[in-house]
């Protein structure tokens, strides 16, 4: 069993299929594509292998240490960043097969025109916190 | 309930109201129950006390009108009554826990709960994973197995695999997973006379006699190399040990056992320098006639790199394919050991990236820090430099 991370980027991501930004998308297929997600969580749940799911804001601030008694120095949001996360899954499957066929349901969530988006989700193996006691 | 009676009480009361021809799931519910009015004055055969007030209340709940018809199909399917099977309620109960038709993972989470008596927090805990999502594991599980007849005996070998996934999952949080893997697999071996389940836990033993040697107290780990081996367990491993030769004595060599005297060669050697790599790299050769797993033949190699030297390790590596787990890691230490640190810090820092875990990842790159900081120390000023410290191996394994 191990655990994975399904990584859905804002930006940083090749280009979806199906590339039509949200707010371009009718209301009902936004919900449509919320209610994809929703059922796709309750569906692992009820298989056993959901962790956690999270949205995450667009924005954020950079944030770093600048020496003893001082405030944090913050910085940004930087707009040219590269790469940014919208939000992530993490399951616990029996396979790196089984996390790719996952991602891949998950991606077929559907976007404008009820089609499914094709985006292109990051499928990362957790590091396990204890090495295996034998061979 | 005293909790300990409870665990070791379980496995046999589930097995007796399963033949008795309880579905698995009514008879976990059947024994709920009857733990719930478990007496303030301990009866004086707990077994049978709750044998006897679960199969009541498992019959009251099949009496209900609600489960009338399952309880007539349930008729209509089972064999009629007749001597009870020979084999043991125990042992039939490992092998439904760990029937072939479950995914390892449910498999493992049905052992812990109706074998060895968890509770579903106790198992979601131990694995990392919310309680929702490993009690909904549990009951596909039980669902699962539920049609599942106790007419033959399963295969041994299956219980043994999911034992072993137990015991390699090691500790997190207040379970131990590895004691727990060693108490599932004493009460297998009791009522199973087999020399593959003497095997395992035989391994599981001369494993967890280092284990105490194994990680440091900032929990990076110790290779076998540099642990301090009078902080192994000397009393598991004599047992481990006793274990094992009666097991060799039956001349029925199996994966387990040939893995287990791998262990016992290495819990005999007062160090590394004086461990019998000529008998261990015979023990690989036995072990890639048994399984032929790459990965065994990696080991292998390693041990080879420490009986005949480095080259002739070297060249047992050059035979592999080189995306094995763990393969730049053997190739690091092994040119480190052939006079090639450069070499070696490199294949270090390459393994560390591939590495599948935090401890082992942390003890790659620190190797590759401790050869590439003697380098620019020479570079610099001569001297420095610490002794050549072993791969990162997991504890055991050549």
């Amino acid at each position: 069993m191990a655990k994975y991370l399904l990584l859905k980027h804002y930006r940083g991501a090749p280009a979806p299929v199906n590339d039509v930004p949200m707010d371009q998308w009718t209301p009902e297929e936004i919900s449509a594509h919320v209610q994809y997600m929703n059922d796709f969580a309750a569906r692992l749940e009820k298989t056993g292998e959901f962790v956690d799911g999270q949205a995450l804001a667009p924005e954020g601030s950079w944030v770093r240490y600048d020496g003893e008694g001082r405030p944090p120095v913050t910085d940004g949001p930087f707009a040219e960043t590269k790469d940014l996360i919208a939000g992530w899954m993490v399951i616990d499957v029996d396979s790196h097969e089984r996390a790719v066929e996952l991602a891949g349901e998950l991606s077929a969530a559907p976007g404008a025109g009820g089609r499914p988006i094709h985006e292109w989700l990051e499928v990362r193996p957790f590091l396990t916190a204890h090495p295996t006691v034998t061979e | 309930m005293n909790e300990a009676l409870l665990r070791a009480l379980t496995p046999r009361v589930l097995g007796i109201l399963v033949r008795r021809g309880a579905g698995f799931a009514a008879a976990e519910d059947a024994l709920v129950e009857a733990v719930r009015v478990w007496p303030d004055a301990p009866p004086r055969d707990p077994q049978g006390w709750l044998v006897t007030v679960a199969w009541r209340r498992f019959l009251d709940a099949t009496r209900a009108d609600t489960a009338r018809r399952r309880r007539e199909d349930r008729a209509e399917e089972e064999p009629p009554p007749g001597p009870a099977p020979s084999v043991d309620d125990t042992l039939q109960l490992y092998f439904l826990c760990t029937h072939p038709s479950l995914t390892p993972a449910s498999a493992v989470a049905l052992t812990l709960r109706a074998v060895g008596g968890l509770t579903t927090r106790q198992i979601a805990q131990a694995y990392v994973v919310p309680e929702a999502t490993m009690a909904q594991r549990i009951s596909r599980a039980k669902r699962t197995v539920s049609g599942v007849r106790f007419d033959r005996p399963g295969d041994v070998s299956t219980v043994l695999r999911v034992l072993y996934l137990v015991f390699n999952e090691g500790y997190s949080g207040d379970v131990d997973l590895a004691a727990e893997a060693i108490r599932l697999t004493r009460q297998l071996a009791a009522v199973i006379d087999h020399p593959e389940v003497a095997g395992l836990l035989s391994l599981m033993l001369l494993h967890h006699a280092r284990r105490a040697a194994r990680t440091a107290p900032d929990g990076s780990l110790v290779p076998l190399a540099e642990q301090d081996r009078s902080r192994w367990d000397t009393s598991l491993i004599a047992e481990g040990v006793g274990i094992l030769q009666a097991a060799l004595a039956r001349d029925r060599l199996g994966e387990f056992q040939a893995q287990a005297a791998v262990a016992a060669l290495h819990a005999d050697a007062p160090s590394t320098g004086e461990t019998d790599w000529t008998q261990i790299v015979e023990w690989y050769d036995e072990l890639v006639r048994l399984t032929d797993s790459p990965v065994v033949r990696l080991n292998r190699a390693v041990a080879v790199g420490e009986a005949d030297g480095p080259r002739a390790g070297l060249a047992e590596l050059a035979q592999l394919d080189d995306s094995l787990p763990r393969y730049a890691a053997v190739a690091a230490y092994l040119h480190e050991r052939d006079g090639d640190p450069e070499t070696a810090a490199a294949l270090y820092a390459e393994a560390a990236l591939k590495a599948s875990n935090l401890a082992e990842r942390d003890h790659l790159t620190r190797q590759a820090a401790r050869l590439n900081t003697r380098r620019r120390r020479r570079a610099g000023v001569e001297g420095g430099g610490s002794s050549p410290a072993g791969p990162f191996r997991r504890d055991g394994e050549t």
